[in-house]
């Protein structure tokens, strides 16, 4: 498939409010599948490997032909930080909330970060403090963030 | 042969302004103020001054402090990207400029405005799509947020502990207790206030970050054959090296097979087999602390331990005088002043003029690193 381009300007955020992604012309088609409820990453045509961040080309075989590979959404937690202020308001609001990078079950290498939360739509600081651990299980759901859809991290059900 | 950078130049000047939360001078004057010390501090005159290095964030276009200080005809200007990761570098690229003709009298600095100015991640407006976009909506938005995801990680991997990070702080509060220009000079440090601090990215408390700081440093580099005939003892560069890993991300290094081994491993690589020692033979260190993990990943980095071995190190007094290694004999930038570390260059010159404030008896050698996590560079200075 072709890469769609970005939308010229991105949306603008109020003060008060999460910051929503401002994608490159590399990271706009995650943003796009996100908004479908759909979570892939770039991978090359030519070799097959999947990279991220998404890049013009791959860096194992060079190839410049590329296209987003659907994953599971499943993942594990690599690390976590849980960050208090000084931070930005809307931040603030909702400190200390949960940052996790989450290592992909499908694509070990490629880990993005996230917020872990109680569900789809429960507020930045609302993950069980017990669910967080490194290793622990998790899945990515998806929500509003700021008019853009992000992919968000609730604890998997054992 | 083609030239070698190895002693071929010598730092021959330093120069400072105070350090404080606040200073009312603009970064510029800040700027020609250390750079007119450091050149007093040599005996050079400004007029003989024929390149410029400088590091990039905030920045004083080498143009105006060119015109301000009446420099001479200028032949070499760099600028090195990343922030705090450029330290080292103008050293390296002023001894490389020297070494090989294309200029002879060669000014370093950094001026910064960061404990009175904006704190730059608190700007929503201009911000890195990459990798901006993959972190900040997330609220991973400081530095300190950055490299806390790779310190948990790091603790969870190693056993390292708070009780390591601590160990860091408080060997560079220990010193800054010696150094009358040190912001944190009358303030000690104890195992309770660090542990009751408050967190500011768990798992990193308020001791765990850097201090924001107004000021500016400065320091000169000419030959080693004309710094024999310069004011102080000539503190040579022995070695010279920046790092960036094959598919490093910059401080969110969190996409690649070992985001745990960072720029550091490849400045270190470079600088050991340009010289003619070994980690084993540093006298002492000064290693960029804008975090307090830096430090173990850093040590390990530079070959002082083994991976992993970091937070290990700084036990039984390691890092303090009289240790296996003391380091950021000023302070650092934990408690002397956080102007992206240029003190710690300056520090190293001072040890081996034998000056400094906790000096270390009959030092020789001193590594000076500039920011591990980021794009880095590192020097190795010989008296």
């Amino acid at each position: 498939m072709t890469a769609t381009t970005p939308s010229a300007t991105p949306p603008t955020t109020p003060a008060d409010a999460l910051l929503a992604p401002v994608p490159d012309e590399d990271g706009a088609p995650f943003w796009e599948y996100a908004a479908r409820g759909e979570l892939r990453v770039q991978a090359c045509t030519a070799c097959g490997r999947l990279r991220f961040p998404p890049r013009p080309c791959c860096p194992h075989c060079r190839s410049f032909a590329s296209h987003w590979q659907p994953v599971s959404g499943r993942g594990r937690i690599w690390s976590y930080v849980r960050p208090h202020p000084p931070l930005l308001p809307a931040y603030a609001a909702h400190a200390p909330y949960t940052v996790v990078l989450v290592e992909l079950a499908d694509a070990p290498g490629i880990r993005l970060v996230g917020n872990l939360v109680a569900s789809a739509e429960a507020p930045l600081g609302s993950a069980d403090q017990a669910a967080v651990r490194i290793g622990a299980r998790v899945r990515a759901v998806f929500a509003d963030c700021g008019g853009v859809t992000v992919p968000r991290w609730v604890p998997e059900k054992p | 042969m083609a030239a070698t950078l190895k002693d071929a130049t010598a730092i021959v000047g330093i120069g400072q302004t105070p350090f404080a939360r606040h200073l009312p001078q603009s970064e510029k004057e800040l700027a020609c103020r250390a750079i007119l010390a450091a050149l007093d501090d040599a005996g050079i005159a400004p007029g003989e001054v024929d390149a410029f290095a400088s590091y990039t964030m905030e920045e004083t276009d080498e143009v105006e402090v060119a015109k301000a200080i009446g420099a001479g005809d200028a032949t070499f200007f760099s600028k090195v990207g990343y922030g705090g990761g450029g330290s080292c570098a103008t050293v390296g690229h002023l001894a490389a400029a020297i070494a090989t003709g294309q200029a002879s009298v060669g000014v370093a600095w950094r001026s910064r405005k960061r404990g009175s100015g904006p704190r730059p991640w608190t700007n929503t407006a201009v911000q890195l799509p990459t990798p901006g976009q993959w972190t900040r909506p997330f609220g991973l938005l400081r530095p300190a947020d950055e490299i806390a995801m790779l310190a948990r990680r790091y603790m969870h991997e190693y056993g390292a502990t708070r009780d390591h990070l601590f160990n860091v702080a408080m060997a560079c509060r220990n010193r800054a207790n010696e150094n009358p220009a040190a912001i944190m000079y009358e303030r000690p440090l104890t195992r309770e206030m660090y542990m009751t601090s408050r967190m500011i990215s768990e798992p990193l408390c308020l001791f765990d970050n850097c201090l924001e700081t107004d000021g500016a440093l400065a320091c000169v580099v000419v030959s080693a054959a004309r710094a024999r005939d310069c004011r102080h003892r000539p503190v040579h560069v022995h070695a010279a090296a920046q790092g960036l890993p094959s598919q490093h991300h910059g401080m969110v290094n969190y996409w690649n097979d070992d985001p745990l081994s960072g720029p550091a491993w490849t400045a270190a690589r470079h600088l050991w087999k340009r010289a003619d020692f070994g980690p084993q033979d540093v006298d002492v260190a000064q290693i960029y602390d804008a975090f307090t993990p830096l430090v173990p990943l850093s040590l390990e980095g530079y070959g002082f331990c083994g991976r992993g071995e970091g937070g290990a190190f700084t036990e039984g007094g390691a890092l303090e005088t009289g240790g296996r290694l003391p380091i950021n004999t000023g302070g650092g930038g934990l408690s002397e002043a956080y102007v992206h570390g240029f003190n710690l260059i300056t520090e190293g010159v001072k040890q081996l003029r034998g000056t400094s404030t906790a000096q270390v008896p009959d030092a020789r050698t001193c590594l000076v690193t500039a920011g591990e996590g980021v794009p880095t560079s590192a020097i190795l200075l010989r008296a």
